[in-house]
């Protein structure tokens, strides 16, 4: 029958003689109504105010208050809605409708006895915020409170703390699938063959120095003695960046790519640390204030640090003029192994005093002077292969000298040393592949080899050999497939060891944009 | 156990049934939610279940001191409810309730004696802690450290301890919750029930 109503509404609304059945209420209804209301509400609020309805739940009271607060426009809870008369009578009876009366709501007096009745007497309630200890209070009372006639006590002594750095081991529980792919991977060919080899005359052997780094851009920069080449990864061309004028004493000690591989920062022998932009082959900076030699460099978005031979580390904002900005003493000797953490919140240094710290980038500066979060001693030598990885951000690979021979795995969040392996020989250089979650690490004397391992079982994966002089330096090439490692033997040798397969190589474009607009240039000019 | 080979059962029987109840039961839930190492438990047969229980000597003594105070509790059917809390330590939320309502019949004293299947208690306590064991594939993963921490809901005119202290609920805030098996003893019964946080 409905379309029999339809056509009753409209007959009704288009009859005007009759009594008005719908709209306002008449004024002489309002003011008998308001008379009435003054009593409900007194009544509601007073129920509200006391908040202890044991049936309801919290969240009802509380609502119920809220409304107090707004009455305007609903009416409150069940109460108010049962009272609503039925469409058709329209006899204005006592308390029909739920009005609310704001003259005779008190409604700050309702408010404050709501949030001031809870007086927390718990002894841990100094742990707990105003709004939990309120919620907490307020629960109890409506959930067990005097209906229940129970106490609820707990013991007071805290129970034995698990061992430190103990995580849930159940997490292994929930990824034995993925360890099964993982193992599979491990079958994959390697080729024990370098992919390229690249003449690299005049290559310094020096332990301490970090001479090649490969930038975003696929442009490789290698310093051989006094000069800097670029190597175009991409087509092959090959050009001289710099070249020292005191060529015979001064030598390129360090080079590092900004993370867009816009700028190269080359530290000198002279304790000089420069700013080059490739594309003008042009010096952009001068900044000194190291006394030595400096080995090591690395950019953390705006802000270079650089290790020196006197054992500091130097913070360079090359944005302004006054560019240092911080000194970390951490070292009695050469700092040779520097790495910013790839979310730029910690800078492990290592140094040839077999010290390895670990940094906290400060809030806005960094101040001098301050102390390492953590200071590893294990290395029983130098420690210049440094590795953060790139999955996991508080994790660290680092790998001592000739008498330590060691790879170790840190969480630096904890100082908790994860994993530690005997490689039986020098370590020089650390990589990690985030592709088949693998390390590489570089090694001297007897073999001058690579060595995959598997992470996190540190099982040897694969040995590159073909270097007849220790491996000095490491890079991952930035679509992560290629490792270039720079050797005594004055040799650069290719290696396509992360080569991913031809069915995910689809899945993943890991092509470099090249129009990234260099976030440093808009600083530097 | 004080039962088992006769089918009646007095305060004392019962009351040594259930805290070995909790014994186990507590022990069960430290290990299957991984609070302590697995390593730091061993495997005990009781009731005809393998179940883990802490060798760590400072947890041990933790716990024995809690059943102990609870057998009291339990032969003056003053206990109505036990909770174990586990909390994350780094903000200190409750991220999981375990709770025990155990229902005591009052009109029990020291001498009554009740009859009552020996097996049934056992079926019913094996399938609580069966249950405990299988809530691992519904419960969330406990992702940061957490610890925990046993409440008593007692009688209200019970003298609290010296090492107890009165305190809140510690109820979760918006959670879901699990009833598990329940089983009696005839003078306490016990029903577990677990709740979690819910996930977003």
């Amino acid at each position: 029958m409905a379309h029999f109503d339809l056509e009753n509404e409209v007959n009704s609304a288009l009859r005007m003689d009759m009594p008005l059945t719908r709209g306002p209420l008449m004024r002489w209804q309002r003011r008998e109504q308001g008379q009435n209301n003054s009593s409900i509400n007194i009544s509601l609020n007073a129920s509200v105010a006391s908040a202890k309805t044991p049936s309801k739940s919290l969240n009802k009271s509380l609502n119920s208050g809220a409304y107090s607060k707004t009455p305007n426009s609903k009416t409150p809870g069940s109460a108010g809605r049962k009272k609503t008369p039925s469409k058709g009578s329209k006899t204005p009876s006592a308390a029909d409708r739920f009005i609310p009366n704001r003259s005779t709501t008190h409604i700050d007096a309702a408010h404050y006895k709501l949030c001031t009745q809870t007086q927390p007497n718990v002894e841990d309630s100094l742990m707990l915020s105003p709004s939990r200890q309120e919620y907490k209070q307020l629960m109890n009372e409506n959930l067990n409170g005097d209906a229940l006639q129970k106490k609820i006590i707990s013991f007071n002594e805290k129970p034995p703390q698990a061992p430190e750095g103990y995580l849930n081991n159940l997490r292994v529980l929930y990824s034995t699938s993925k360890v099964g792919t993982a193992s599979k991977k491990t079958t994959r060919h390697i080729s024990q063959q370098p992919d390229r080899i690249l003449d690299a005359p005049e290559i310094l052997d020096d332990y301490y120095l970090s001479l090649i780094d490969w930038s975003a851009q696929n442009v490789l920069a290698v310093a051989l003695g006094s000069c800097v080449y670029l190597w175009d990864a991409s087509h092959g061309n090959i050009t001289l960046l710099l070249q020292q004028e005191n060529a015979g004493a001064d030598y390129v000690s360090c080079v590092n790519w900004t993370s867009d591989g816009n700028h190269l920062a080359v530290g000198l022998s002279t304790g000089i640390v420069e700013l080059w932009d490739p594309s003008q082959q042009k010096r952009l900076r001068s900044m000194s204030g190291h006394a030595a030699r400096v080995g090591s460099l690395s950019w953390n978005s705006h802000l270079l640090s650089s290790g020196s031979r006197s054992g500091s580390i130097h913070h360079h904002d090359v944005r302004v003029a006054q560019h240092h900005v911080g000194t970390l003493l951490g070292h009695s000797q050469e700092v040779c192994g520097l790495k910013w953490s790839p979310n730029g919140k910690q800078l492990a240094s290592g140094g040839n005093d077999n010290i390895l710290n670990i940094w906290q980038a400060g809030s806005g500066s960094l101040l001098t002077g301050a102390e390492p979060i953590h200071t590893f001693n294990q290395h029983q030598a130098a420690v210049k292969a440094l590795a953060w990885c790139p999955w996991q951000h508080n994790v660290l690979a680092s790998g001592g000298g000739t008498a330590d021979r060691h790879i170790q795995i840190w969480n630096c969040n904890n100082g908790v040393n994860l994993h530690s392996v005997d490689t039986n020989s020098q370590v020089c250089a650390l990589l990690w592949s985030p592709e088949y979650k693998e390390i590489i690490s570089g090694h001297g004397y007897t073999q001058n080899q690579l060595t995959i391992w598997k992470y996190p079982g540190l099982t040897k994966v694969a040995e590159l050999t073909g270097h007849t002089a220790r491996v000095l330096h490491m890079c991952l090439s930035p679509d992560g497939t290629t490792v270039v490692s720079a050797a005594a033997d004055e040799t650069l040798r290719l290696w396509k060891c992360f080569d991913v397969d031809a069915a995910t190589k689809k899945n993943k474009s890991k092509s470099v944009t090249k129009d990234n607009p260099s976030s440093l240039l808009m600083h530097l000019r | 156990m004080a039962t088992s080979t006769s089918n009646v059962i007095t305060l004392k029987g019962s009351t040594d049934i259930v805290a070995e109840f909790f014994n186990y039961g507590l022990n069960s839930i430290l290990y299957q939610r991984g609070l302590y190492p697995p390593e730091t438990f061993t495997h005990t047969q009781q009731w005809g279940v393998t179940m883990l229980v802490t060798c760590d000597k400072e947890l041990q003594a933790f716990l024995d001191k809690i059943i102990t105070q609870l057998k009291t509790w339990l032969t003056d059917l003053s206990v109505a409810k036990l909770v174990l809390v586990i909390t994350d330590i780094a903000t200190n939320e409750v991220v999981e309730r375990w709770q025990f309502d155990i229902e005591c019949d009052k009109t029990v004293t020291a001498t009554t004696k009740r009859d009552v299947s020996d097996k049934d208690i056992k079926e019913g306590i094996r399938s609580v802690i069966r249950q405990i064991t299988a809530s691992v594939t519904f419960l969330p993963l406990l992702e940061s450290t957490c610890s925990f921490n046993i409440l008593v809901y007692t009688d209200k005119d019970l003298d609290v301890p010296e090492q107890w202290g009165e305190t809140g609920p510690h109820l979760i805030i918006n959670s879901e919750e699990v009833k598990l098996k329940s089983f009696s003893t005839s003078i306490h019964s016990v029903k577990a029930a677990v709740a979690f946080k819910k996930s977003d």
